[in-house]
């Protein structure tokens, strides 16, 4: 594998991604402003408090969390998928000088990348509400690539086995979903009966969530076991979507 | 001049079937080197080795004389495909899809700009810069793929199926450009079960069948020992018709 031929791969998403999105960016702002809004203030309003922080800053946090495993998830997901089978562009990359290997890193690295792009859009939108409390929140921005490189593994890793673009409701409902609702985005999940909190412990979700907070409040040595935990799974992870998307893809 | 690609014993099992029943062949330079065979005969799968997609199960091959498997970057750097789908990036304009097709090459948008309008004036899509790829005919589409498969002025050039599909008039525009890029001395390699373009573009041509080859030889000399066309050649060899 080199970097550079990855970065090629990378540079064609981004082109896409650019052309695509120039016109809707502001739509990305909005999805988050309405999670705010609506359980933030409306939910809020009935739930004061919890652990001592009004409910929409409780919650804030999550949302850069939840927000970047979805752009990663979908991205190397439904997006690889597309490119691998419909569209064709996996052949038509494999015919040049880019390895399958150069390619599956490129996808790795543009997933990773999306999540930093959509984390740090609700970094900025919450910042802007201001339900953040210490500067400290933006030393997530370079987790964010970490964890997106775990979600990008895990859906490449997913991609390589499934037969047809709807088994990704599988994987949507019964992996991101569960994520979304069980890690301690909306609620701690020290509340849930303690096979939940085991659960979440091998979850990347959970573990990103407890930094996004963390961070937000200013606080560093909490989680240092979470932004362990994150690497560690990511560098053991990272050679199975290659593994088997070489299976899937070379004959 | 050493040879262009050299495959000795090639063999090749896909899906539990011997697709490529260990075949000897050379291309030399500067020639067209046709395969000829119906859907399934392995023609398809020999052209994915040579341009290092997959790997043989068995046999040595070699392409500007570097192995298959060892060398697939260096040797995909100087070969050009056009595939049998169109695999054009649809979520890119026609120049776009050559300036970053041009990039996996590593050659940066200032050089391969200039290159790229000379092959939209060599597939006379000029006006159809700035289309996108979903709004082409059929027939432009594989003008625009034979195009971005020069972009980095390939020493071979792999065509597998350039016509199928396309109208006789889009044909003739296609064979057209072919015969262009032979006269400039351009190695090509193509696969086809069309006689009528084995006859005018090969120079030798490879009779496949059930992946082996029946016979290696100038669509000429075949016709004038068997007699007929080259469809009454394959007919002859393998007791087949072509156009299944």
């Amino acid at each position: 594998m080199k970097v550079k031929r990855a970065f090629r791969v990378w540079q064609r998403h981004f082109k896409v991604y650019t052309k695509l999105y120039k016109s809707s960016f502001a739509l990305n702002f909005v999805e988050p402003v309405l999670y705010l809004a609506a359980l933030g203030l409306g939910l809020g309003a009935y739930i004061k408090e919890i652990n001592g922080l009004p409910y929409v800053n409780f919650i804030a946090p999550g949302i850069i969390a939840s927000s970047s495993m979805f752009a990663a998830c979908y991205e190397c997901t439904y997006g690889t998928f597309v490119r691998m089978t419909f569209q064709k562009t996996f052949d038509a990359i494999l015919a040049t000088p880019v390895t399958i290997d150069d390619l599956i890193a490129g996808e790795l690295m543009w997933g990773a990348t999306k999540s930093v792009v959509y984390g740090t859009i609700i970094i900025i939108v919450i910042s802007l509400f201001g339900l953040v409390a210490s500067p400290l929140v933006l030393a997530v921005i370079p987790i964010l690539f970490v964890s997106g490189l775990l979600l990008s593994e895990i859906s490449l890793i997913f991609v390589s086995k499934v037969p047809g673009i709807d088994s990704f409701n599988y994987f949507y409902t019964l992996f991101m979903t569960p994520m979304f609702l069980f890690s301690g985005i909306f609620f701690p999940i020290d509340t849930l009966p303690p096979l939940v909190g085991k659960i979440a412990f091998f979850t990347p979700l959970y573990h990103l969530v407890n930094i996004c907070r963390a961070f937000a409040l200013g606080k560093f040595s909490a989680v240092t076991g979470d932004i362990v935990w994150l690497f560690a799974v990511s560098a053991l992870l990272a050679v199975y979507p290659f593994r088997l998307m070489r299976r899937r893809i070379i004959k | 001049m050493d040879p262009i690609v050299t495959a000795r014993g090639l063999t090749k099992y896909y899906n539990g079937l011997k697709a490529v029943d260990s075949i000897d062949f050379q291309i030399e330079q500067g020639e067209c080197f046709g395969f000829l065979g119906p859907n399934g005969a392995g023609k398809t799968t020999v052209m994915k080795i040579i341009y290092c997609f997959m790997p043989p199960t068995s046999g040595d091959v070699r392409v500007f004389g570097m192995p298959v498997t060892e060398k697939p970057s260096e040797i995909k750097a100087r070969i050009g495909v056009m595939p049998q789908d169109v695999n054009l990036d649809p979520d890119l304009t026609v120049l776009e899809n050559l300036i970053v097709y041009a990039r996996y090459f590593d050659i940066p948008k200032k050089k391969s700009l200039p290159i790229a309008w000379e092959l939209l004036d060599f597939a006379e899509l000029r006006e159809k810069a700035s289309s996108k790829i979903e709004n082409l005919s059929g027939g432009m589409k594989h003008r625009l793929l034979l195009a971005r498969s020069l972009v980095n002025n390939p020493g071979l050039l792999i065509l597998d199926e350039p016509t199928t599909g396309l109208d006789p008039h889009s044909r003739h525009a296609v064979w057209e450009k072919l015969e262009n890029l032979k006269a400039k001395g351009t190695t090509l390699l193509l696969t086809t079960h069309y006689m009528e373009e084995a006859e005018k573009l090969c120079d030798r041509a490879a009779i496949m069948d059930s992946g082996k080859i029946v016979t290696i030889d100038s669509p000429q000399h075949l016709m004038r020992a068997h007699g007929g066309n080259l469809e009454e050649v394959y007919l002859k060899l393998t007791g087949r018709h072509l156009e299944s």
